[in-house]
């Protein structure tokens, strides 16, 4: 009795806690959703309510609409996201195909060279990369946007992790087929790995999608930018900064994402539980 | 369809030799087994032949021709996997249709999209699909062919990859330990088709394996290695009954062959547990051992005894474990004769036909004997 009510007891208390942890994390979207409801006066009275008193959502994303070119910097974003990803594929996994199953000197010093790069944060580079982009005549572009990102040292990592723990056997079965070397990773690798891909991916896109530190640097022209490079716009308003319409691009720009979380989630948590990161 | 020969072949991994100079020639349609414990270099060997390993040194000829530094496909050899490798993604189909698209299609008629548009492939493909269904005919996996391997029992997965090697028809066959991932009943079962198939394609086989009851049953002749050395090579027979080395008589026969501690006297006589066996031999005096096959051992008569301290009724046969006392030794037995089973812990007497003794110096080496009298082993000399 007493054992099963304090079980009941610790439910309670760890529920509570996770409800609270849940709270903290959802109330800045909570916050962002209530302020692209309210009209202007609202936002800026000193009464703190959620729930607006008009409702004026549709105005402020009509604003949004209206104010900047939100579609032009939904497709950007989609451009340089999924190029990026293309890009990271193509050279990922070949090289974790030879890091985790060919033999050849050097490869245990080559591999820790990639785990030392996860430990460099791309601000540490940023300087460089920008620099040698002005030099090649690359900057404002979308090549800026893509090509310092196309190598990366995660994607190799973890897909050399799932490779490994591929059958020795598929590789060599291949090998007496005729595959060559190449045909080996797109055509018996790959089709292997989807589910790491698909986790890598989501993981990629989504750094990249959200990406405002780079696209700030390198970017000047309007056309090029990216989605939260746009929200930026409405707050850099020398007429003050215009919360609603901010707020409602805000929510417009990180749609795609919760949508494509949403109908991906189970690929997503079996991508990330089965190869063991956290 | 080939001869394969090997001369001197020599590999080492990190500083351990692996390897050590093996020469071996595989006679064409022979179905060869390869046999040892696991780390003999039995495995390393046949991937040396498919191309899979380079070798530090020695050569390797195919129907005569060199193939070093030939690619694995280029040597025109078919290879079945322990964990049979199939691509899990593809079906059964395509997964037989692999080699014969990669060898038939050009690499832009492989292209996804784009290379199925392409005049010819569609003739070409025709070819590979009835090639395909002949094969699958003829083993029986004609129904599975749209599955996907994860959707196949083990032994139907043997099955494909069986197909698999056959359909390109290559110059030989390499298995690598093919049945070890079947259960016991099925592994019987499979042993049998494969000798049949052996039978009806004339093809050279060659066939790694640990469990020398596979090697015994299905070869030609078998090839002992131990310790990355060819110790002995032929018929089953042969290296069953007259092994040269006594790591090749414990290896083959199950139960293991029972060694009894001799010695071998100054005029060449030897003893055995305290009896002198009608046997001569022209080695030195001094330690010997003495192998008798369980079959080999007649309960009920002789000059030793044990005592019965375990029993195994297997229905048709029965083992007998007896130990000796004061040698604390241990033999088995075998009875043909289950229904006279003697009694748990009970004494029995035993002996053995001189012509069933075979003879090791310490060093393992056999010796060769000359009987005396082919008679039974002589009452005890000193009682």
């Amino acid at each position: 009795m007493s054992h099963t009510h304090s079980v009941t007891l610790r439910a309670i208390l760890r529920h509570l806690l996770l409800i609270a942890g849940a709270a903290l994390m959802l109330a800045p979207f909570i916050w962002m959703i209530s302020t692209a409801s309210k009209p202007q006066t609202e936002i800026f009275s000193s009464e703190l309510h959620l729930i607006p008193h008009q409702f004026a959502l549709w105005d402020n994303l009509r604003e949004a609409f209206a104010k900047a070119n939100l579609l032009r910097f939904l497709l950007n974003g989609v451009i340089v996201t999924v190029s990026i990803f293309v890009l990271q594929v193509m050279v990922a996994l070949p090289a974790a195909y030879a890091l985790a199953k060919l033999r050849f000197l050097g490869r245990e010093t080559l591999f820790a060279l990639v785990l030392f790069g996860i430990l460099i944060p791309p601000q540490a580079t940023a300087i460089p990369v920008f620099l040698l982009l002005h030099k090649v005549g690359l900057l404002d572009s979308y090549a800026a946007l893509v090509l310092p990102f196309t190598i990366s040292v995660f994607g190799i990592f973890l897909m050399r992790q799932f490779f490994k723990t591929v059958p020795d056997d598929l590789v060599d079965a291949a090998r007496m087929d005729g595959i060559s070397e190449f045909g080996i990773v797109w055509r018996v690798m790959l089709p292997a790995a989807i589910p790491a891909v698909t986790a890598f991916g989501i993981f990629s896109v989504v750094a990249h999608w959200n990406d405002y530190f780079w696209p700030l640097i390198v970017l000047n022209s309007e056309q090029l930018r990216t989605p939260p490079l746009a929200v930026a716009h409405f707050r850099n308003n020398e007429a003050g900064t215009s919360y609603g319409p901010l707020m409602a691009a805000a929510m417009v720009i990180i749609a795609p994402l919760v949508i494509a979380f949403l109908f991906a989630q189970r690929r997503f948590i079996e991508g990330i539980t089965l190869t063991g990161i956290k | 369809m080939a001869q394969i020969e090997l001369s001197t072949i020599r590999k080492s991994f990190d500083g351990t030799d692996v390897l050590k100079g093996i020469d071996f020639r595989i006679e064409d349609g022979e179905f060869i087994s390869l046999v040892g414990p696991s780390g003999c270099g039995k495995s390393t060997l046949l991937r040396i032949i498919a191309g899979l390993e380079p070798q530090n040194s020695g050569q390797v000829h195919i129907d005569g021709r060199p193939v070093d530094g030939i690619r694995p496909s280029a040597r025109n050899l078919a290879m079945v996997f322990q964990s049979y490798a199939l691509y899990p993604h593809l079906s059964t189909f395509d997964n037989i249709a692999v080699p014969l698209r990669m060898r038939r299609l050009s690499a832009i008629e492989r292209l996804p999209l784009l290379g199925p548009l392409l005049p010819g492939r569609r003739a070409k493909e025709r070819g590979i699909r009835a090639d395909i269904t002949a094969i699958a005919e003829q083993l029986d996996i004609a129904p599975l062919l749209r599955r996907k391997p994860g959707q196949l029992s083990g032994g139907q997965r043997q099955r494909v990859a069986v197909g698999r090697a056959m359909v390109r028809e290559p110059l030989a066959f390499l298995f690598d330990e093919p049945l070890s991932n079947l259960d016991a009943k099925l592994r019987v079962h499979m042993r049998a088709e494969l000798a049949e198939l052996h039978r009806r394609l004339k093809a050279t086989f060659v066939y790694v394996t640990h469990d020398q009851a596979e090697a015994m049953t299905m070869s030609s002749r078998i090839a002992v290695m131990m310790g990355g050395e060819l110790i002995q090579v032929g018929t089953p027979a042969e290296i069953y009954n007259d092994p040269r080395d006594i790591r090749v008589a414990e290896f083959i026969g199950s139960p293991k062959i029972n060694i009894l501690p001799g010695r071998v006297r100054k005029d060449g006589g030897i003893d055995v547990l305290g009896s002198a066996l009608r046997l001569a031999c022209g080695a030195t005096a001094g330690e010997c051992r003495v192998g008798v096959r369980p079959e080999r051992i007649d309960l009920g008569t002789g000059p030793f005894s044990g005592s019965v301290v375990h029993l195994e009724n297997l229905g048709a046969e029965a083992f007998v474990h007896l130990a000796i006392e004061g040698a604390g030794l241990r033999l088995i037995a075998r009875l043909a004769d289950v229904r006279h089973l003697p009694a748990m812990g009970s004494p029995v007497a035993f002996g053995f036909a001189s012509d069933a003794v075979q003879v090791f110096d310490p060093a393992g080496k056999r010796i060769p004997l000359r009987a005396e009298q082919s008679e039974r082993v002589r009452e005890p000399a000193h009682v």
